[in-house]
């Protein structure tokens, strides 16, 4: 492991991974936008912006909770809950959004469009669009609006259009294509808010930046209340923001074991999955070089998972990065293991998670007794489990 | 062959003074059969290039004509490879006219870059356009294609500054490809008067012959275009003409040829001033 890590490099590229694979038409843009992107982040007065609305806005930083009672239950190290879920929005999403959003405003972008799966980056573009007074239109596969419609109606109340996609599985992939689609048609005014670590450079880089707050806010807290850092830090992946977020400021921490959870859906050895890395292969699509699930022709293959925030066929650059070198360990956990999760910790801590955090928490119970009593874990917990209930309802027989 | 095929083409449009007609057609679209019917029919209809699609996942460049051919691609089965199979059957009738594979680049991954290269040349493919592969990433699968002599035809747009165009035009071959409207294909028009200097700009910063495509379905904006480029490309009103066929229960070759015919005569029917020009 060197003890410098200093990815991507200045191709974009973390490894093999990542790189810029776009239209012509759209180059200049992604160039345009990693010069500014490199601007801002030398800009003082850019931070201390965000800082601000950081702060003041979305409700940073958000707390380290002692998970005792999880922690009892596991019978293994302390367990902490990373509380994005208190997050403005809900989610971790309004990081990376807020960040993205005044961007667009430095560069003189007057109009923003994002994708989004479960609906929560949706949720969050919109919400930061309504606050800075910028149009928005979300692209949203027609399948995932019907599983989240309490998300597309608060987009809808934000002032948002939202764009049902029929193309392909209409999921989150199509989703992310139609965003391509309108951001190269209309490349003079738009500004592209993707909501995860991938794309093309520098949006991998430059979403992992925005979503670092957690792992710094974690370091520093996990300082204060434990006196020293995590032996381990658990989160879920679908393109992996949230996880590279809270894994990056870890990354020459060797002490402290980086572990992102996949979606198994009904199970790894079945079809309908969501993991790239475990059930995946390189190739290339959405603008990066990354695992992606792909049949022997190289066309994209649908994920499934029962949480529409994880169901994305690819996974970010860095973390196929981060598997390949062993820096950071990648699990899976089926439906049926988040629904579990799901219930137990909202019986256990009155807290009701999203799914996609239910993913990880499915797997946290044995990470702690692998770490063992005295030990220290934290779980990344992405979002609130609002949005889900009716989906999770649906699964236990329960008529809302 | 390959790019000598290419280069032999245009030289000898040049002499004639006039525009390259190039239809795009997706293989396995709406079948097999039918899109070697289609195929074999194109160079009779007057296609002096032809540009054959391999269908994809996920295109994200296409509208919505040509998303719909690559799902009735898949559909049928196909994919890069038996795309390529195609136009091995047409060459067994056809070793003149340039086949330019065009997709996205995954596929090719999938296979390998030396692997496809090889496959492609056995196919007798001359050039390929891959939308989603940059200059910035387009070295090892240059390197492969070198090996066997196929251009890689690179992709001019309404973004490209003067500074960009020297990337994109570096070490390339064959011609250019002028996306004239930025956006998807067959959603916006192309205007001539627009894409004539950029055209002329292009041409100029590559030495090389400019085909202009996206946004051209009429035989009026054909011509239009004729008058200023090297080639044009006509692709959505195409495969339009294959799903009216489908949802009308018919043969697919004689409308999508017919429809060639209109708009190739309409290509013949001007000079280009454009190609006298060129050096």
């Amino acid at each position: 492991m060197p003890n410098t890590y200093a990815w991507p490099d200045a191709q974009g590229r973390f490894g093999p991974y990542g790189g810029q694979f776009v239209a012509e038409t759209l180059m200049p843009l992604i160039h345009e936008l990693d010069a500014a992107y490199a601007a801002a982040k030398a800009d003082p007065s850019f931070q201390a912006e965000l800082d601000g609305f950081l702060t003041h806005y979305v409700g940073r930083e958000s707390p380290l909770y002692f998970a005792e009672r999880l922690t009892k239950h596991f019978g293994g190290a302390n367990i902490w809950l990373k509380r994005e879920d208190l997050n403005h929005t809900g989610a971790h999403k309004i990081n990376n959004c807020m960040g993205q959003i005044l961007l667009a405003r430095r560069m003189g972008k007057t109009r923003i469009i994002a994708e989004t799966g479960a609906g929560q980056h949706g949720v969050a573009s919109a919400t930061v669009a309504a606050r800075f007074g910028l149009p928005c239109t979300v692209y949203m596969g027609a399948v995932d609006v019907e599983r989240q419609q309490p998300n597309v109606f608060r987009m809808r109340l934000l002032g948002t259009e939202v764009f049902p996609v029929t193309a392909g599985a209409a999921t989150l992939k199509d989703a992310m294509n139609e965003a391509m689609r309108d951001w190269v048609t209309n490349v003079a005014d738009t500004y592209y808010i993707i909501g995860t670590a991938a794309g093309p450079h520098p949006y991998p880089a430059m979403v992992r930046d925005f979503q670092s707050v957690i792992g710094k806010e974690i370091k520093v807290q996990s300082r204060a209340q434990m006196g020293k850092l995590p032996e381990a830090v658990v989160a879920c992946i679908g393109g992996g923001s949230n996880a590279i977020g809270a894994f990056h400021p870890f990354i020459e921490d060797e002490g402290v074991r980086l572990i992102g959870v996949e979606a198994a859906g009904y199970g790894l050895d079945t079809p309908d999955h969501a993991a790239s890395l475990k059930g995946g292969r390189p190739g290339v699509l959405h603008g990066n070089r990354t695992y992606l699930l792909q049949d022997d022709d190289g066309n994209i293959v649908e994920g499934h998972s029962i949480s529409a925030g994880l169901d994305y066929p690819g996974i970010g650059p860095e973390h196929a990065w981060l598997h390949d070198i062993g820096r950071a360990e990648y699990r899976s956990a089926t439906d049926a293991e988040a629904l579990e999760a799901f219930q137990l910790c909202s019986k256990l801590e009155g807290i009701i998670p999203a799914l996609e955090p239910s993913h990880a928490l499915a797997r946290t119970g044995e990470v702690a007794r692998e770490v063992g009593k005295g030990g220290d874990v934290v779980l990344l917990m992405s979002g609130r489990g609002d949005k889900d209930i009716f989906q999770v309802a649906k699964h236990l027989g329960v008529e809302l | 062959m390959t790019t000598a095929r290419i280069d032999a083409r245009f030289k000898a449009l040049k002499a004639q003074g006039r525009a390259a007609f190039v239809p795009y057609v997706m293989g396995g679209d709406p079948s097999r059969e039918e899109a070697l019917a289609i195929l074999k029919g194109l160079p009779a209809a007057g296609a002096d290039i032809i540009e054959l699609g391999f269908p994809f996942s996920d295109p994200m460049a296409e509208g919505p004509p040509i998303q719909k051919a690559a799902i009735r691609g898949l559909a049928a089965g196909f994919g890069l490879r038996s795309t390529m199979d195609l136009a091995r059957e047409f060459r067994k009738q056809d070793d003149a006219t340039p086949i330019i594979l065009m997709g996205y680049l995954n596929p090719i991954e999938s296979l390998g870059y030396d692997a496809f290269a090889d496959y492609a040349a056995a196919s007798g493919v001359d050039g390929l356009i891959v939308v989603d592969c940059p200059p910035e990433e387009a070295a090892p699968l240059v390197e492969a294609l070198d090996k066997v002599s196929i251009s890689l035809i690179r992709l001019a747009t309404p973004t490209s500054d003067d500074a960009r165009l020297k990337i994109v035009v570096q070490g390339t071959s064959g011609f250019v490809y002028y996306v004239a409207v930025a956006g998807v294909t067959g959603v916006k028009e192309a205007d001539a008067d627009v894409v004539a200097p950029a055209v002329a700009r292009v041409r100029a910063a590559s030495g090389l012959p400019v085909a202009v495509g996206f946004g051209i379905k009429t035989p009026e904006r054909a011509a239009a275009i004729a008058r200023v480029a090297d080639a044009v490309v006509v692709g959505s009103a195409l495969v339009e003409e294959v799903a009216a066929a489908v949802a009308a229960n018919e043969p697919a070759a004689p409308r999508v040829l017919a429809k060639v015919k209109l708009l190739s005569d309409a290509v013949r029917s001007v000079a280009s001033a454009s190609v006298t020009e060129t050096v």
